[in-house]
């Protein structure tokens, strides 16, 4: 894994979050410290019914940034994302974006600041043709550099095959438009709920490696990925979710393969030597810990998967 | 001769059915809402034509240019209060609501206009008079004209789908609202000018049964909505051109049927329903062949 100078150098600082010193999140890098989050969750507490599936979440996002929610399935990625997007609705905790409280906005007027989801399962509109799903994304966008042409220009396969309907495509075809659809509104933070799902991994490589040149016309990006070793590769920041809390944030470069581990499965007893062993620098303690057997992974990621990538 | 006449006849009232049944089928295709208040609107729009044209004495066709827009903000005012907030409540609070509002339409015009039942009287040769083809069938003006205004509408309603804005953004609401509000899109809003739509349609057709024939307070549910409800189903859900077909085959059994005893007009009708919903519940056409 390519790491950038300087990374592995320690945090230049530890710091509790404001008000729950349970919480140690590690502080952020110098070069985040001056900048202002472009998104900011702050005690997120979201139930589905009587279940809790968020818990006091807490993250920021700053400008370029490619933010990777990972955790298996369960923990809550995608409500948190939903949640941002405005889908689904807090009990407690604010949602700043650009210092400004969207808690209560509707999820198009969210979409209109600048918070656009490329939602799980791609949703896209079944009886429109692929030019006609992006001509609705650009409907109410935003002004910026993403036209519908240029998506055409991204996804050259796009422009000839865009009078069909969107359920003669692959699936991974189908992404592609999900996200054309969502960038033709020109976001400033970009969501993107599990984008690997159902597809192969040669396709879902492909898809990601459109995301440099996504990232380059100016973009934040914050992701959900069930596939910890594509988060990691192409995050600048991850965080773990475990049943609605979070078990882990820093950048991928600071965290060993054992920590990640820990606090993707929730397996107490490794994550405590090891997080002595790194010198508290901030590994937060997994809230779950022995109670979780390792057979409560899910299967889909089997028992054997080489989780680091590289 | 007859046979063929009862045809022709069952065919051009088709169009009339087709009017009817078109705003019903919009609004349960793009909002899942069955309008059971349908039927009653159409009798508000007739009766609110009489109004117009007995109190400003304007030309009988003027009254289209006012009541139809009038009718059109009426129905994106109550989609956007009452039919939305029984949608928050779930689609089948919608059928509980939209029975209400039939029930208070009605006692409401049985309330100021008497159950006596009017006509929309033209007064214009064009519109009262008929020709004759050969020397058994004999053909109304103001059938041929709804006729042709039903497909003129079905057409426009068509191309506004498939090529405006608002057409595509009501068709990716009807496929999923929420994908469509990620994209910035107020569904509510959308919702609201669907239904605009449904009641100009619906206005258009009850002004026109007006003209046809005669209107009471209670025209609504015991003609209009069943018709329009055999038209769509016989048609198949959420197909335009479904409708111009489901009234056209609704229409011409009517007109078989009376040929056999003038008795057996509106069972003729209700039996094709029937075999229909036995038979090809979906409808003549499928939803899939519709773009």
């Amino acid at each position: 894994m390519s790491e950038p100078e300087g990374r592995g150098a320690a945090w230049t600082e530890e710091r509790g979050t404001s008000d729950e010193g349970r919480r140690h999140v590690k502080a952020p890098r110098g070069e985040r410290e001056t900048q202002t989050p472009l998104l900011e969750v702050r005690d997120l507490v979201v139930y589905h019914g009587q279940l809790r599936a968020l818990n006091d979440i807490s993250l920021r996002v700053f400008p370029g940034e490619v933010y990777a929610i990972i955790g298996a399935n369960g923990a809550g990625k995608s409500t948190l994302l939903r949640t941002i997007a405005g889908l689904n609705h807090p009990v407690t905790g604010t949602v700043l974006f650009d210092g400004e409280d969207v808690t209560r906005l509707r999820p198009e007027h969210r979409a209109t600041r600048g918070i656009v989801m490329v939602p799980e399962g791609r949703r896209l509109f079944g009886s429109l043709s692929v030019q006609e799903n992006l001509q609705v994304g650009a409907t109410y966008a935003r002004s910026g550099p993403w036209r519908i042409d240029r998506v055409y220009e991204l996804f050259d396969w796009m422009r000839e095959r865009r009078n069909q309907q969107t359920a003669q495509l692959s699936g991974g075809e189908q992404q592609a438009v999900a996200i054309g659809r969502a960038l033709v509104a020109n976001p400033r933070v970009l969501l993107l709920d599990e984008l690997s799902l159902g597809l192969a991994p040669v396709v879902v490589q492909r898809i990601y490696g459109m995301l440099p040149q996504i990232l380059a016309t100016g973009l934040t990006v914050l992701l959900v990925e069930q596939d910890v070793s594509q988060a990691l590769r192409v995050a600048s920041r991850v965080h773990c979710l475990l049943e609605g809390s979070t078990t882990l944030e820093g950048e991928p470069g600071d965290l060993t393969p054992e920590r990640v581990e820990a606090a993707y499965f929730g397996l107490g007893g490794t994550t405590a030597g090891d997080g002595s062993a790194d010198g508290g620098n901030g590994g937060q303690p997994v809230p779950s810990a022995g109670h979780r057997p390792a057979d409560a992974a899910p299967s889909a990621d089997g028992g054997s998967e080489q989780l680091w990538p590289g | 001769m007859a046979w063929v006449n009862a045809i022709i006849q069952g065919v051009l009232t088709g169009g009339l059915y087709a009017l009817f049944a078109c705003g019903l089928s919009l609004m349960f295709g793009v909002m899942k809402v069955v309008n059971l208040a349908h039927g009653d609107l159409a009798v508000v729009a007739g009766y609110l034509a009489i109004g117009v044209i007995t109190v400003t004495h304007i030309p009988v066709l003027w009254s289209f240019i006012i009541v139809v827009p009038v009718m059109a903000v009426l129905g994106y005012v109550l989609q956007r209060t009452l039919i939305q907030g029984a949608l928050d409540r779930g689609v089948l609070t919608t059928l509980i609501v939209t029975f209400g509002l039939s029930i208070v339409i009605e006692n409401g015009l049985l309330q100021f206009f008497t159950a006596n039942s009017r006509a929309i009287g033209t007064g214009l040769p064009l519109v009262s008079g008929s020709f004759k083809v050969g020397s058994q069938i004999q053909i109304g003006y103001l059938l041929v004209i709804i006729f042709a205004v039903a497909v003129v509408v079905l057409l426009g309603l068509q191309y506004f789908l498939s090529a405006s804005k608002y057409g595509r953004l009501i068709r990716a609401v009807a496929d999923d609202k929420e994908a469509a509000q990620l994209a910035g899109a107020d569904y509510r809003h959308v919702f609201g000018i669907a239904a605009a739509i449904a009641f100009a349609t619906v206005a258009l057709a009850g002004i026109f049964y007006g003209m046809y024939s005669q209107l009471s307070p209670t025209t609504g549910t015991d003609t209009i909505l069943l018709f329009a409800f055999a038209a769509v189903v016989i048609g198949g859900l959420g197909s335009l051109w479904g409708t111009l077909l489901g009234g056209v085959v609704l229409g011409v059994a009517q007109q078989i049927g009376a040929q056999i005893n003038i008795s057996n007009e509106v069972l003729a009708g209700y039996i094709v329903f029937l075999a229909v919903l036995v038979l090809r519940p979906q409808g003549l056409t499928s939803r899939r062949t519709q773009s």
